[in-house]
């Protein structure tokens, strides 16, 4: 096996984890971005898409590509709830107020997880379509991998459409640069908060049925890792901003599979890398890559 | 006369709790003890993360990997000679702790120091970011930290863990530690330096306005914090008589933040009866995890009950408080009182 | 108020279940419900109270057994344990899935002189300098040589990759046995051509399959969860990655080959028993009855879990006595007891001396290759 086969095979295994990390991160930097908060129940937002779909495909009678239409909408709908119960009452508080709760949401999530479905791992039923292999040059790869990037680039671009050229996108832009003066401007806040957590929620629910296509091991507590990655990706990318919250993806997904590619001794420090990174960005350029927001630093 | 009142409140105290100490150990089987030296624990780990969290007003959620770091190094120290040896079946412990052991009180103090040098190596350099990006970074920090532990075998043993740690632990030491702890909080904050931390988490450019060096300040709070978080970290090393790397995960820095926030942040009072509270609490509600035999009737349980019950009391007392009836001002945290 | 009236029910509830308990015989189990290795528990107590249906008595006295969970966390396995010997009050113990949660009970049990027979922990520090732990299932040491064996003498392997989980005990413990077996066995100092790591947890292992690929080893030894194993094993054939891939007893389980897919056919795995080849006529009896009641097939920690049970029924039988001490000399003399997962002999430190089997996945099912004796 060549040396740069090997290295493309990374390569490609690299840009379909970060895709996953950056559809993940999306819903992460758009919610950070309007209410600067950390929406730690993120991560089991998306567990709980990976989870509907599963059960959307198993226990009725649906066609798959339905469901996989269906379960990322009733995901948003989640967002919207858990927005709703957990963090409007709390806007305007102190931020580690808010802080808290979200993450007594993520726990309650992943809890009631684990006593709705279950403890024991689940299969994903991936579809025929998405999961088979073929060979590029000395490189093999499961088409899945291939359609992940594809996927997330398409639903970026989407993204960028809708918040640059929709009134509603706008909105958002407009609530997450200046708060205060946008909702003195007769912009709807809670139909575009909701908005917001419906949209990133949604996007989270697609990024597990991918992740799920890829690695189709369900559990409850399968989105705590991922979602706190995908939050450091966004950081990285700079907070707030879409494209720096796919960037982010893709840096950390890369630099987790070239770490344990150029150094497999330590691959067991894998989860520490993500981490690592983080502190590196926080101390050196804390508005990330991408980031024009600087935090106010006494 | 409110000083001398004051002073008698504290000797009843302490006289009452010692009493209370010497009966339970008298009278109370051992799972009994064993819930008591847990809510000591817990008083100390809580009111660690209050200094921190309540009273400086840093979100700090590394907590769990400074008590690693104390719970090992208790481990490791008071652990016998032969102990050791046995541990480290797969790969021997480094050489200039083979042959070490020592006494109770020295590892206890070692622990804290060592956890209170990290946070210091760890806290300087990202106490200066805003709240959320601090949550994380220590959160980051306590992951590393376990990270590390889990793949240092020839330290830690990595996953197969410590076992056979002396049980030194009883109620005297858990209890004991707590109360120190207590008292040190309640007398820092008194002075000048309880002061500036209050000042920190109401309002950061005001008080260095008036002088106060912020990084001074909050680097102290932080590793006193870190301390009590190290020596907590071995009286559980103590305590259970096995540790391993997968015990200090996120949940345990959420239980003591549970504990923290049901006690109110900044709170010493509240925290300590947060605390037993809480203990208690978690092995009271078992029975919503298992089935109840009322004779004719089987209510068949659900295991993890009890832990979305918990995560339903934290958010709702998170927002009850501030919706509700307690001294406030403009959304921020109440102020600090002693009991 | 709701902690009152909670606390008032409990109060209740054992107030009548003690008094109504006067003959019975308690069994505590301790095992993880929840928490990362809540699957194993789940499993395991699964086997256990399927063999509390089977046999609900002994010395005409009415058995009866109280699970906790340790929701896979020490401070709680410790808890546990504590709150069955005073609380509940049993005489004997089984648990737990997971070494460092049975390690957390080992101090309390051995204090309070309350025998425990854990299903399927593996790492030796268990039972060590502890006469009131007993295991039904071998132990790492053991295992580890036996799929080395396999490699070398039957697959006429000379090189190996291993791939292990480096947080769990039970992998790291298993790997190390089986490299120093392997290097011994091929006499080649460098015969494991490459050691990666990865989490439990983990889902993507691409890297690390793509370097163990690039080195062409003859087998990859990966122990590890068997959801983390069918995965990697998906993406190393999806590398293609075509060489047998070895592992342990968490391999066990339908999952694996639901998760697994096609592309776990060929794997091998040692193990306790096999439901195509029943080791012993209780294995048989045991396999019926988890089909007829879960309409699936066993795995093998729900037959250990049955296995512990059943043991300690004997026991009690044949000392004629309920009580702790009785129970636990009479599990320290355990000779040729025929459980579902074989023929058990507990030697000096309680661990269980018996036969592993060689299994394989073999057209979406697990089928029996070869029985290996204990040597």
């Amino acid at each position: 096996m060549g040396d740069v086969s090997i290295f493309l095979q990374h390569l490609t295994n690299g840009i379909s984890l970060g895709s996953l990390y950056a559809l993940i991160a999306i819903g992460y930097t758009m919610v950070y971005g309007i209410l600067r908060l950390i929406n730690f129940a993120h991560g089991d937002i998306f567990m709980l898409g990976v989870y509907l779909t599963f059960y959307g495909v198993i226990y009725t009678p649906l066609p798959w590509w339905l469901v996989f239409i269906l379960a990322p909408l009733l995901t948003g709908f989640i967002g919207i709830l858990l927005e709703k119960v957990a963090y409007k009452p709390l806007r305007g508080s102190a931020r580690i107020t808010i802080l808290i709760s979200a993450i007594g949401a993520s726990f309650l999530l992943q809890n009631l997880g684990i006593v709705i479905f279950g403890g024991r791992p689940r299969a994903f039923p991936v579809p025929q379509l998405l999961n088979h292999v073929i060979k590029l040059g000395g490189v093999s790869i499961n088409v899945v991998t291939f359609i992940i990037p594809a996927v997330s680039i398409l639903l970026l671009i989407g993204l960028t459409y809708f918040t640059t050229k929709t009134k509603t996108g706008l909105a958002m832009r407009a609530l997450s640069k200046d708060y205060e003066t946008a909702s003195l401007m007769g912009i709807d806040i809670n139909r575009i908060i909701s908005i917001t957590f419906f949209m990133g929620s949604f996007l989270a629910a697609i990024g597990g049925i991918l992740w799920g296509s890829r690695y189709p091991q369900l559990m409850p507590l399968m989105g705590a890792m991922p979602g706190l990655k995908s939050f450091i990706a966004a950081v990285v990318g700079g907070i707030g901003n879409i494209t720096g919250a796919v960037i982010g993806g893709f840096i950390l997904g890369l630099g987790e599979i070239m770490l344990v590619a150029f150094l497999p001794r330590l691959s067991g420090y894998r989860d520490a890398f993500a981490f690592v990174l983080l502190i590196i960005i926080l101390l050196v350029k804390p508005s990330g890559l991408m980031g024009n927001k600087v935090t106010e630093k006494v | 006369m409110r000083e001398k009142s004051k002073t008698h409140v504290t000797l009843i105290i302490l006289v009452l709790t010692i009493l209370g100490l010497f009966l339970a150990n008298r009278y109370l089987d051992a799972y009994k003890i064993r819930i008591i030296n847990l809510s000591g624990i817990y008083v100390t780990l809580g009111l660690s993360m209050n200094l921190i969290n309540g009273m400086t007003g840093m979100f700090s959620l590394g907590h769990a990997g400074f008590m690693a770091i104390g719970a090992y190094t208790v481990g490791i120290l008071t652990m016998p000679v032969s102990m050791k040896q046995m541990n480290f079946f797969m790969q021997p412990i480094v050489p200039f702790l083979a042959n070490v052991e020592w006494g109770f009180l020295p590892a206890l103090l070692a622990a804290g120091l060592i956890a209170a040098l990290f946070g210091v190596l760890i806290g300087a350099p990202v106490l200066r970011l805003t709240d959320d990006y601090l949550a994380i970074a220590t959160l980051g920090f306590a992951e590393i930290i376990r990270v590390v532990f889990t793949n240092t075998q020839s330290l830690t043993n990595g996953a197969l863990g410590l076992k056979g740690i002396p049980n030194h632990t009883n109620t005297w030491w858990s209890w004991g530690v707590a109360l120190v702890t207590m008292w040190f909080i309640s007398f820092l904050m008194k002075g000048t330096y309880g002061k500036a931390f209050l000042a920190i988490r109401e309002d950061e450019v005001a008080a260095r306005a008036m002088g106060i060096n912020l990084f001074k300040h909050k680097v102290m709070s932080f590793s006193f914090g870190c301390f009590f978080a190290g020596v907590a970290g071995g009286l559980m090393a103590a305590l259970l008589g096995t540790i391993d790397p997968n015990m200090f995960r996120i949940t345990l820095t959420f239980n003591i933040l549970l504990i923290v926030v049901l006690g109110g942040l900044g709170k010493i009072g509240g925290t300590v009866i947060a605390a037993v509270v809480v203990t208690v609490m978690m092995e009271a509600l078992r029975f919503l995890d298992e089935s109840i035999d009322l004779g004719l009737v089987q209510i068949k349980g659900i295991p993890g009950m009890r832990m979305v019950v918990f995560s339903i009391i934290l958010i709702f007392v998170v927002i009850v408080r501030e919706k509700g009836f307690l001294k406030r001002t403009k959304g921020r945290e109440l102020t600090y009182v002693k009991n | 108020m709701k902690k009152t009236i909670g606390l008032l029910l409990l109060v209740l509830v054992l107030a009548i279940a003690s008094s109504a308990s006067a003959e019975v015989i308690k069994i505590g189990v301790f095992e993880p419900m929840t928490g990362p290795n809540a699957a194993g528990g789940e499993m395991t107590v699964e086997g256990i109270e399927l063999a509390l249906e089977l046999r609900g008595e002994v010395l005409g006295r009415k058995v009866e057994i109280i699970v906790v969970d340790n929701k896979s966390d020490k401070v709680e396995a410790a808890n546990a344990v504590s709150r069955l010997i005073e609380k509940d009050k049993v005489v004997a113990i089984i648990g737990s899935y997971g070494s460092s949660l049975s390690m957390a009970a080992g101090d309390i049990v051995n204090k309070a002189q309350v025998p425990t027979v854990g299903c399927s922990p593996t790492n030796p520090l268990v039972t060590l300098n502890n006469p009131y732990y007993f295991r039904v299932c071998f132990i790492d040491p053991f295992q580890g040589t036996v799929m080395a064996n396999y490699a070398v003498n039957e697959l006429g392997a000379k090189t190996a990759a291993v791939i292990q989980d480096v947080t769990q005990d039970y992998s790291v413990g298993l790997s190390k046995y089986f490299v120093d077996a392997f290097r011994e066995l091929t006499g080649n100092q460098n015969s494991i051509v490459e050691m990666s790591s990865y989490n439990t947890g983990d889902q993507d292992f691409t890297a690390q399959l793509t370097n163990v690929k690039n080195k062409m080893p003859d087998i990859v030894f990966a122990p590890g969860n068997y959801g983390e194993s069918a995965l990697l094993i998906r993406q190393a054939r999806e590398l293609g990655i075509d060489v047998p891939f070895l592992g342990g007893d968490t391999w066990e389980a339908p999952e694996f080959l639901s998760i697994g897919g096609v592309a776990v056919e060929g794997a091998v795995f040692s193990t306790h028993f096999t439901s195509e080849a029943p080791v012993t006529e209780e294995s048989e009896v045991f396999l019926a009855a988890y089909r007829e009641k879960f309409g699936r097939e066993a795995n093998a920690f729900a037959a250990l879990g049955y296995d512990a049970y059943m043991l300690i029924l004997d026991v009690i039988e044949e000392a004629g006595s309920a009580d702790s001490q009785a129970i636990r000399d009479g599990l320290a003399q355990t000779e040729g007891f025929v459980g579902a997962t074989g023929v058990i002999t507990l030697d000096a430190n309680g661990d269980a001396v018996k036969s592993a089997v060689i299994n394989q996945v073999d057209d979406g099912k697990f089928i029996y290759l070869t029985t290996v004796e204990p040597f």
